[in-house]
């Protein structure tokens, strides 16, 4: 390259020289993000491992692996997970479906909201897991006492945001619909639901963040299977590392719900500007 | 000058390997497009306000009328009325043989001072909007398809209207508008909130899309000069009732700056300024 008529392109473009080494932006910063963690669990593990902590206290990643592996080895994990699992599904699907309704009704009628909404104002008062006493009572500690409280829990930001949403859409785009000619069915399907979406997605994020927390206080007090079940389990003979696998299983479920609800919002609001190119998924 | 003729999708399609089905044929069977409109004791009021006070007014089949005046004088009233987006307190309204107004049927159309597209719906399905609740067949798409190229959108049938500019969202809108082949198309200052060139650009499109389907045009406008360049008629309403009902009797298209139009401009915009000019700033 002693022949280069422009040698001074290579101090112009440094990046050609460091090769290989580039990366995307996208990767970068995907990269990045993963630093932290990371260096956390570097910091944990060589604390653990030199003993200023006690295994009792909290013992190090790779025993807690170990421990995830026995448990997930015996088959119990995938079990208690499934249980776990479906639970939170069946409270969600529950919950979220009479929200998701009720909220349709109230935004569209005015009776039904008359009737409905100050009482449920009302209720959204009342701490969910406060009624964990109740409904021990009322189900013992059945599915039914889980289904209740998940189902409980989701209702109400499900609901409130579905109402919200629906209350915020633009009333010149309803105009225009009446105006040209669309039946109430086409209004509900064309502006008032793709209207309310990002409104009723946004209820349902913060509903998966309550759904997987009253399942865990759920589990942990009135269960016999489940991840919280396993947990306590797991307290009862000491094994902290299965304790602390537990609550990282807990995280991941709701690290995965979270992801699902993101890629529903990148779905179904492909239109909206906020949403067109988010690189975390 | 023609504006679709140097558009290239507009000459693509007609210089094709294809050719087109013949559209007009297809989709004008009915006869002259337009419907007449009467007005006949109209008034309105808005708590102890009177906006329109019995007001007539007749308008033949075809005929394109501009209403100009004063912000808050009762135009944009007005044309809800006749569109029946309010509800006159008293009086009638009549479209050609008291024909029905349905909502969705295909009688009459409104295009708003917003573009009211639906954001969440991409260009091709917003034009597509304007069928009203008519089965969408794909005789109606390619009806709805062939507006878009009208108004020299059909390239970006497909993408959503937040990648559009102000104009080309009106032009969408317009499209929707005339998707049906309304027999009277009533515009509430769909130009007021464009820029300059753009609103000259869509006066063009406006003018031939009027001229192509001749149905009833009802310009509400603040713009004396679009009122000018654009109707038959032009009508001033002052303070509820029609004041001065002009008839412009010149050729089309009209050149923007002719003598003849300076001087009506002129002639509207003193009947409108009348008010300052009994009270002027100073005395000697």
């Amino acid at each position: 390259m002693s022949d280069m008529p422009w040698p001074a392109l290579a101090e112009i473009a440094p990046a050609q020289r460091t090769g290989g080494w580039r990366l995307s932006f996208a990767a970068k910063h995907a990269l990045l993000s993963w630093i932290v963690p990371v260096l956390l669990l570097i910091v944990w593990q060589i604390a653990a491992s030199a003993g200023w902590m006690s295994d009792s206290v909290l013992p190090s990643p790779v025993k807690v692996a170990e421990a995830g592996w026995n448990v997930a080895r015996s088959g119990a994990l995938f079990q208690n997970v499934e249980v776990s699992f479906l639970r939170a599904m069946a409270g969600l699907i529950v919950g979220g479906g009479i929200g998701f309704a009720l909220g349709l009704a109230n935004g569209v009628s005015k009776f039904s909201e008359h009737l409905t909404d100050s009482t449920l104002q009302m209720l959204r008062n009342i701490p969910h897991l406060s009624l964990i006493p109740l409904v021990i009572l009322w189900f013992g500690i059945g599915e039914e006492a889980k289904l209740f409280l998940v189902a409980l829990g989701v209702f109400f930001p499900i609901y409130l945001n579905t109402l919200h949403g629906i209350r915020t859409i633009d009333p010149q785009l309803l105009e225009m619909g009446k105006s040209y000619g669309m039946t109430n069915g086409m209004l509900f399907r064309r502006i008032i639901l793709p209207g309310a979406m990002p409104s009723i997605l946004v209820g349902l994020r913060f509903a998966l963040g309550i759904m997987w927390l009253t399942l865990i206080v759920a589990e942990t007090i009135a269960a016999q299977s489940g991840i919280g079940y396993m947990a306590m389990q797991a307290r009862e003979f000491l094994q902290v590392d299965l304790v602390v696998f537990s609550i990282l299983i807990y995280a991941l479920l709701g690290k995965l719900a979270d992801s699902v609800a993101r890629l529903l919002e990148k779905r179904c609001l492909k239109w909206h500007a906020n949403f067109k190119d988010e690189a975390h998924v | 000058m023609s504006v679709t003729g140097h558009d290239p999708a507009y000459s693509n399609a007609r210089s094709g390997t294809q050719p087109l089905p013949n559209f007009d044929a297809q989709f004008r069977q009915q006869p002259s497009n337009g419907v007449s409109l009467t007005l006949s004791g109209i008034a309105k009021t808005f708590g102890q306000r009177a906006i329109l006070r019995d007001l007539d007014l007749q308008v033949p089949a075809g005929q394109f009328v501009a209403i100009v005046g004063r912000s808050g004088c009762g135009k944009s009233t007005l044309l809800r009325l006749i569109a029946g987006l309010d509800q006159p307190a008293r009086g009638h309204i009549h479209f050609g043989e008291n024909e029905p107004r349905t909502p969705g049927g295909s009688l009459l159309r409104v295009m708003f001072q917003e573009p009211r597209l639906l954001p969440w719906a991409n260009i091709l399905a917003n034009v597509e909007v304007g069928l009203g609740a008519q089965p969408k067949t794909p005789l109606a798409r390619e009806r709805a398809r062939e507006t878009l190229r009208a108004v020299g959108l059909e390239e970006r049938g497909a993408d959503w209207p937040s990648t559009l500019s102000g104009g080309q969202k009106q032009r969408v809108a317009l499209a929707r508008a005339l998707v049906s082949r309304p027999r009277l198309l009533a515009l509430d200052e769909p130009l007021g909130a464009l820029d300059a060139l753009t609103r000259i650009e869509m006066q063009r499109f406006l003018e031939q899309m009027w001229l192509r389907d001749r149905f009833t045009a009802l310009l509400v406008t603040h713009d004396v000069m679009e009122a000018l360049t654009l109707a038959d008629r032009v009508l001033m309403i002052e303070q509820g009732s029609i004041t001065l009902d002009l008839a412009i009797d010149l050729p089309r298209p009209r050149r923007r700056g002719s003598v003849d139009l300076a001087l009506l401009e002129e002639q509207i915009l003193k009947r409108l300024l009348r008010e300052e000019k009994v009270l002027p700033e100073y005395t000697i």
